[in-house]
């Protein structure tokens, strides 16, 4: 059975004195246990927003979420929010973006770890500490019992976002979800918290949930990957088929894999023209459009269906690319001209 | 943490010499001068004469402050003109009272002002949040000595609910240790005095406490809402914590590094409107000595008790900011 099943899942931000925001538009995913998926789209896409939403963390007011959310067959959505505490932390844990905001500057680490074995283990003093100090060692912080005592900015980018994760995977959670992990961390670090967090969704069995901007990220990490485009799923697939054929021609770009004819000689190559700003709304056709170099008059005739094209290979897309070679179309008209809403 | 508090003590001798050129040739150019006020209308010019010569006031200026200087070397500030006693020993007599009515000002203002901020920020837009805001405007705006005569005729004078002026009720019999009221009659355990004391205490805190409370309580609303902003509050959500726990270890203990801050700054006018509020309730501090002695030219008197209140000033920030490295671990005093 699915741990996870997202179905429909649409998040709009009603401000005061503002026209509402929707950040995320229907999106649907299922996770198995154990399994490490990859949730990958562009600054500004929805993804933040989507995590938030599956952890119960949106804020109360000036939000309207619609949709499902099931968490080992339990409606999170709906969960009054004693239960949900219950939930996160033990079951459902997170790991965010920036590591130094993300720890409380005055508080010492080893207590930002011990306060979630506290309440959820219900362990205290000396038992609390050294198994804190255990999992400081798990996720590779030297001479943790020292580190215990310090506060977040004694600590370096990396060792700050393993301390994070050791907080996450304290009570030996069923679904990790990271957002952006390796954002804010140089190169080689980032590459080191990749690996540890594969290693340690696949020793524990624990269910991963990758969100990142960059398809090089979950390129060694995860089984399966969704692409998020403009709050919605554009592309459902397993990794190797992902980076070998991918369907839709956003992913494509994302993969660099449709080099343009065009492109002066010598630039380096920017996969992807115009950026997320330059959208229309799903209602009125498919969103990437106005970005699209194979659009067509039938991309413009409301929401395009996600459409299966092989084992576990899904796209929204009327015109896929990597299905046939004849299948772009010469003729493009401009979807802003054709009278698509410009958000 | 040694070196760092002698280098601030240290800090404070510039200062002080700094302060007393001005204070020095600033109260020479007042109008006037004790020669006036020590002595009777009808004085002959001859006598005036004889008093400023015998006060020294007809030395060069730079002669008088080299005296000064030499006097202060010694801890001497020289004897008040209207007393005759050394300014220092007027000080330590009257000084308890006004600390004590600055620290009843401030747990007053810190009691209410912390709570009532962080409510407000929590419930936003909410009656008791434009309330709080609009109160502590007016707490800002209202000048402290005329609340402090509006709550003297209402509670007092009006109602006769609390005592209008003293520091204690006519005729209460009490032992003197400290000078500091309240503690001296715990500690002798004359608990009717301590009773007395507090009731006192009342109206001159609540007066004092206006501007204090006003901007404590904008202080820690500000910082509450910036707070529960902050990554780190919905990291802690994301653990599944209790309410009371983000609130308490994640909310709060944030929230409050710029208000203790905002504490050890507020001492400042805390002293200033001391001056105001004991004249009113006849609080006997050293506000209102100052006061009298700037009507009387005291000029020993004015400049020993003016570096004694920086002094003062400067060792309460000293402490707030040691305290501080307590609650920010980042602050760290080489
Ligand atoms: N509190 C909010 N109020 C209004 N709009 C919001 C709010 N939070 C997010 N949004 C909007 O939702 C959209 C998606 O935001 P989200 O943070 O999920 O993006 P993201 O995919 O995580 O991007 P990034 O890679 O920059 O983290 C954005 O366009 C943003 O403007
Ligand atoms: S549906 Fe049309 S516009 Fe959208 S990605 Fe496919 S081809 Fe491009
Ligand atoms: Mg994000």
């Amino acid at each position: 059975m699915a741990l996870l099943t997202v179905d429909n899942l649409s998040v709009t931000f009603t401000g005061n004195n503002q026209r509402p925001v929707r950040a995320v538009d229907g999106v649907s995913f299922g996770m198995d246990e154990g399994e490490v998926l990859g949730l990958v789209g562009e600054s500004g896409c929805g993804k933040s927003v989507t995590s938030l939403a599956l952890m119960g963390l949106l804020p109360t007011r000036g939000v309207e979420v619609g949709g499902r959310v099931h968490f080992d067959g339990t409606d999170v959505l709906s969960l009054p929010s004693r239960r949900l505490r219950d939930m996160r932390g033990s079951q459902l844990a997170m790991i965010f973006q920036d590591p130094l905001s993300s720890l409380n500057p005055v508080v010492p680490i080893g207590r930002q770890v011990t306060e979630t074995l506290r309440r959820h283990k219900g362990m205290r003093g000396r038992a609390a500490r050294d198994r804190a100090a255990e999992l400081l060692d798990r996720v590779g912080i030297p001479d943790p019992a020292r580190r215990l005592t310090e506060y977040p900015h004694q600590l370096s980018g990396g060792m700050r976002q393993r301390a994070l994760i050791a907080m996450a995977v304290a009570c030996a959670p069923r679904l990790l979800i990271a957002d952006e992990p390796t954002t804010a961390l140089d190169v080689t670090i980032q590459a080191q918290i990749l690996d540890l967090l594969g290693e340690l969704a696949r020793s524990e069995g624990t269910s991963l949930l990758m969100i990142t901007h960059d398809l090089g990220v979950v390129a060694g990490l995860c089984d399966n990957i969704n692409v998020l485009y403009a709050g919605r799923v554009i592309e459902v697939s397993s990794r190797k088929q992902l980076f070998a054929s991918p369907h839709h021609p956003y992913t494509a770009g994302l993969l660099g894999s449709v080099p343009r004819l065009d492109a002066p000689r010598g630039e380096a190559l920017t996969p992807i023209r115009g950026s997320i700003n330059d959208t229309i709304d799903w209602d009125d056709g498919c969103a990437f459009a106005p970005r699209c170099d194979h659009y067509t008059m039938e991309c413009l005739t409301g929401t395009p269906e996600l459409v299966r094209a092989g084992e576990g290979h899904q796209h929204r897309c009327v015109n896929p690319v990597n299905l046939d070679p004849g299948s772009a179309h010469a003729d493009r008209p401009d979807p802003v001209a054709e009278g698509g809403n410009v958000r | 943490m040694f070196r760092y508090i002698v280098k601030r003590l240290l800090q404070l001798i510039p200062a002080l010499f700094g302060l007393s050129i001005l204070l020095f040739f600033w109260l020479r150019l007042l109008p006037g001068g004790p020669e006036n006020t020590l002595l009777p209308d009808d004085a002959s010019a001859q006598q005036r004469e004889a008093l400023r010569e015998s006060l020294g006031l007809n030395e060069p200026i730079i002669v008088q402050y080299g005296l000064f200087l030499e006097r202060l070397g010694n801890f001497d500030f020289g004897n008040s003109l209207q007393t005759g006693r050394p300014v220092m020993d007027e000080f330590t007599t009257r000084f308890p009272a006004t600390a004590e009515l600055a620290i009843a000002a401030m747990l007053i203002a810190v009691c209410v002002g912390i709570p009532l901020g962080y409510f407000a920020a929590r419930k936003r837009g909410s009656f008791l949040d434009s309330s709080a805001v609009a109160g502590s405007l007016l707490g800002i705006c209202i000048p402290v000595f005329f609340l402090a005569a509006m709550l003297k005729v209402v509670f007092a004078e009006k109602l006769g609910w609390l005592p209008s002026a003293f520091r204690l009720d006519a005729g209460a019999r009490f032992t003197e240790i400290t000078g500091f009221r309240v503690l001296d009659s715990v500690l002798t355990g004359e608990f009717d005095v301590t009773a007395s004391a507090l009731g006192h205490l009342i109206l001159p805190g609540l007066a004092l406490s206006s501007i204090p409370l006003a901007v404590i309580t904008r202080m820690t609303r500000a910082s509450v809402l910036e707070v529960l902003g902050q990554d780190y509050v919905r990291t802690a959500e994301s653990k599944g914590l209790q309410p009371t726990v983000v609130r308490t270890r994640h909310v709060l203990r944030n929230a409050m590094l710029p208000v203790i801050t905002a504490i050890g700054l507020l001492t400042g006018s805390l002293l200033a409107g001391a001056v105001l509020t004991e004249s009113v309730f006849a609080f006997g501090g050293i506000g209102s000595f100052i006061y009298e002695s700037t009507q009387q030219r005291d000029y020993p008197a004015i400049l020993g008790f003016l570096m004694l209140i920086a002094i003062i000033y400067v060792v309460v920030n000293l402490l707030v900011d040691l305290s501080y490295t307590l609650f920010d671990p980042r602050v760290r005093v080489r």
